[in-house]
C-alpha cells in the first residue's frame, strides 16, 4: 500500500511541476510586449487576426490562453506554425524532429556511459598512479573544448579532409543502420567528451570513497579477486550521483543540443526549439518546450526507480517517508 | 607446541604527509594451533593494522613493510597477492569491528554469505545458499531462510555481526582474526557474541586472535594475551600469568582503568593520564614513560627490549612490576 501511495505521490508531484512548467512558458509568451497574432500573421489581414486571436485564446487573458492550449495540447493537437503560404502543424514536427533527438540522445549516452565507467572505475581502482593521471589530464582536456568546437574539428577533419562520414544531414533507421550510423557519428561524438568527463570524475570520486569502506576490506578476506570486488562491491554502491546526473543530461540532451543539431543539420528538437525562436513561431515553442518538459520528468521518474533498485536504502526510506 | 601463525619482525610504516608514520614495530608473535590470543591495547597502538597486516589485508601504495608471516607452514609474506588470497576464507579469516559498515549495504545477506562459498569452494549457487542458511542457523539467527532475503539495513547491530560471523566461519578457517568483534554492540549483546564466538571456536577447532582495547573481554575468552603500546608487544603471556603477575606498567594501568562494580559512585574514573606519543616522532626512551608512574631517568633515554621470564612471560620495561618494588 505504502508503495503504491509512493509512487501515487510521485507522479502526482510531477504533474505539477509540468503544470508550472508549461504554465510560466505561456505566461512568458503572453509578457512579450507586442501583439503576437501580429507576428504569427504579418502579412495578414486585421481580420485573419481576429480569427486567429479567437482560434488560439489570446482573447481570453492568460489563464484562458494556457486552459485552451493546455486542452489542445492533451488532445495531441499541439497547434500550428504559421508560414506566408499556410500553415503546418507542430505535432508533425515534432513527430519528425523526436526520434532523430531520441536516438541522437540515446547514442550519446550509451557512448558516454561505456567509456566512463570502466573509465571512472580503473582510475579509482589506480588512483594517484599513472593511469590515473593520464586519464584525468585527457578528461580534463576534453571536458574543457566546448562541444561545438569538436563538432567543428571534426567536421573539418573526419569529414572533409579524410572525406570518411558526411558532414550534414540525417537518414532514418529505416534507410539502413551504416546510412543511420553515419551522420549520427560525428554528432554523437561532439556531444559525449563532456559527458564522459563529467561521468568519469564523478564515478571515480565515489569509487574512492567506496574503496575506503570496510565491507571493501571484507569483501577482500574472503579471498575475492581484485575484479570482483571493484565489480560487485564497489560499483554498485557508488553509481547513485552517476545514475543521476546521467538522467539529467538526458532530459538535458533532448531539447539542449541546440548548436549541435545546427552545425550537423540533424533537425531534432533543439533544432526546432532554435527555429521556434528564431522565426517567432510561439506556438512551437510553447509546444515543444512541454514536450522536453514532459521527456525531462519521464526520466526523472525512471531514475527514481533504478536508483531504489540500485541501492535497497533508498528505496525503504521512501515507503517509510 | 607449533605455531599456526608466526609474525617476526613486523614493521608496517605509513608514508604520510606528516612524515613516516610507524604504526607497527617489530613485532613478533606466536599464535599455537588451537588457541586463542588476545590482542590488547588502546585506540591507536597498532592492533587493528598489525592484524591486517598479518592476514596480507593491508593495501595501499603508501605502506612500507617488512617482515615475515608464517601460516601454517607457508611463508605469506614470500607469496603472491593471489596466493594469499587462496588462504582467505579456509585459512584465514576475519570479523570486523563495525558490523553496520563492514557488510556491503546494497546486497542480500543471502549473497554476501554465499559468495565465499562459491567462490573459495566452488560451491553451485543453490548448495552454497541452502549452507549459508545453515551457517545463519550456526550463528543462531532465528528466521534464517528470511534473513537471507534481507539487506544489511533491515537487522539489528547484533544480528548483523552474527551474518559477519557466518561468513567468516562459512569456509572452516583455521584461523580468525575478530577485530574488536564486540566494541560496537550493546553490553548484553556483547556477552552473547562472546559465547557465540568461544562455542564456535571449539566445535571448529579454530584459533582464534581477538583484538580488544578491553582487558576484560580477553579474561575469559583467550589462552594468551599480548598487550600492545605505540606500534610495539609491550607484554605477552598466558592469560591466567598476566592477570596474577603483571610486570608491564602499562597493562596494569589497562586494568585499573576498568570501572569495577564496588567503586563508589561519583567516584572518578581511573584514566591513563597523556595520551599515546605521535607516530611519526617515537622518540629515543620507553614509548610509555612519559604516562609512566614508574618511569625513571633510564626509561626516558633508552629503549627497552622484549626480556622473557624463565616461564615464557615476556615485558618491554626496564623495571617490572615485581621487581621494582
Amino acid at each position: 500500500m505504502s508503495k503504491i501511495s509512493f509512487w501515487l505521490q510521485r507522479v502526482a508531484q510531477l504533474l505539477i511541476v509540468l503544470l508550472l512548467v508549461t504554465f510560466g512558458v505561456s505566461l512568458l509568451l503572453r509578457l512579450i510586449p507586442v501583439d503576437l497574432a501580429t507576428i504569427l500573421l504579418p502579412v495578414g489581414s486585421e481580420i485573419e487576426r481576429d480569427l486567429l486571436r479567437t482560434e488560439l485564446g489570446f482573447d481570453k487573458g492568460p489563464i484562458g490562453y494556457y486552459l485552451q492550449w493546455l486542452g489542445d495540447f492533451v488532445q495531441g493537437d499541439m497547434g500550428k506554425i504559421y508560414f506566408s503560404g499556410g500553415t503546418e502543424e507542430v505535432s508533425t514536427h515534432l513527430r519528425n524532429a523526436m526520434p532523430r533527438s531520441l536516438l541522437l540522445m540515446i547514442y550519446t549516452q550509451v557512448t558516454a556511459l561505456a567509456i566512463a565507467i570502466p573509465l571512472g572505475v580503473l582510475s579509482a581502482y589506480r588512483v594517484g598512479r599513472r593511469a590515473d593521471k593520464i586519464t584525468s589530464n585527457i578528461l580534463f582536456t576534453l571536458s574543457s573544448i566546448p562541444n561545438f568546437a569538436i563538432a567543428l574539428l571534426l567536421i573539418i577533419f573526419i569529414g572533409v579532409k579524410l572525406a570518411w562520414l558526411p558532414t550534414l544531414g540525417y537518414a532514418p533507421l529505416s534507410d539502413g543502420i551504416w546510412e543511420h550510423f553515419q551522420y549520427m557519428i560525428m554528432p554523437v561524438i561532439s556531444l559525449s567528451c563532456g559527458l564522459v568527463s563529467t561521468y568519469t570524475r564523478l564515478l571515480r570520486a565515489d569509487m574512492i570513497a567506496a574503496l575506503r569502506e570496510d565491507y571493501v576490506t571484507m569483501a577482500a578476506s574472503k579471498g575475492l579477486s581484485d575484479r570482483r570486488i571493484l565489480w560487485r562491491h564497489v560499483f554498485r554502491p557508488s553509481s547513485l550521483t552517476l545514475l543521476t546526473s546521467a538522467a539529467l543530461s538526458m532530459g538535458a540532451l533532448i531539447g539542449g543540443a541546440i548548436v549541435i543539431e545546427s552545425i550537423f543539420a540533424t533537425y531534432g528538437v533543439g533544432f526546432e526549439v532554435f527555429f521556434a525562436i528564431q522565426g517567432r513561431q510561439y506556438v512551437l515553442l510553447q509546444s515543444t518546450v512541454a514536450v522536453i518538459a514532459l521527456f525531462y520528468v519521464f526520466f526523472n521518474l525512471v531514475v527514481d526507480l533504478s536508483c531504489g533498485f540500485v541501492d535497497p536504502r533508498t528505496r525503504d526510506r521512501r515507503v517509510n517517508a | 607446541m607449533s605455531s599456526l601463525l608466526s609474525v617476526k619482525g613486523m614493521n608496517i610504516n605509513f608514508d604520510t604527509s606528516r612524515g613516516l608514520l610507524e604504526a607497527v614495530r617489530n613485532v613478533d608473535l606466536e599464535i599455537p594451533a588451537g588457541m586463542s590470543v588476545g590482542v590488547v591495547g588502546e585506540s591507536g597502538s597498532g592492533k587493528t593494522v598489525m592484524c591486517r597486516a598479518a592476514m596480507g589485508l593491508l593495501q595501499g601504495s603508501n605502506v612500507k613493510r617488512s617482515g615475515k608471516v608464517v601460516f601454517d607452514g607457508r611463508e605469506l609474506t614470500a607469496m603472491s597477492k593471489s596466493e594469499v588470497r587462496e588462504q582467505f576464507g579456509s585459512g584465514m579469516a576475519m570479523i570486523f569491528q563495525d558490523p553496520m559498515t563492514a557488510l556491503n549495504p546494497v546486497r542480500r545477506i543471502g549473497s554476501q554469505v554465499s559468495e565465499g562459498l562459491r567462490v573459495r569452494l566452488g560451491m553451485s549457487k543453490k548448495d552454497a545458499l541452502a549452507r549459508s542458511k545453515e551457517l545463519l542457523e550456526l550463528v543462531r539467527i532465528p528466521n534464517a531462510a528470511a534473513v537471507l532475503k534481507l539487506f544489511p539495513f533491515q537487522l539489528s547491530g547484533g544480528m548483523r555481526q552474527r551474518v559477519m560471523i557466518a561468513i567468516a566461519i562459512s569456509c572452516s578457517p583455521k584461523l580468525l582474526f575478530a577485530d574488536e568483534p564486540t566494541t560496537a554492540l550493546d553490553v548484553t549483546v556483547q556477552a552473547q557474541i562472546l559465547q557465540l564466538l568461544r562455542e564456535l571456536r571449539e566445535d571448529l577447532k579454530m584459533s582464534m586472535v581477538l583484538v580488544t582495547h578491553d582487558l576484560g573481554v580477553v579474561a575469559g575468552n583467550t589462552d594468551y594475551v599480548a598487550v600492545m603500546y605505540a606500534g610495539e608487544v609491550v607484554e605477552f603471556a598466558e592469560t591466567k600469568k598476566l592477570f596474577a603477575d603483571m610486570r608491564m606498567p602499562y597493562t596494569e594501568a589497562l586494568l585499573e582503568s576498568i570501572p569495577t562494580i564496588d567503586q563508589k559512585s561519583g567516584a572518578r574514573l581511573a584514566v591513563i593520564a597523556g595520551r599515546l606519543p605521535d607516530p611519526t616522532d617515537r622518540g629515543a626512551g620507553c614509548s610509555f614513560a612519559p604516562r609512566c608512574k614508574y618511569a625513571q631517568d633510564k626509561c626516558r633515554n633508552e629503549h627497552p627490549e622484549l626480556k622473557q621470564d624463565p616461564d615464557g612471560h615476556l615485558y618491554r620495561c626496564w623495571f617490572p612490576i615485581g621487581e621494582a618494588k
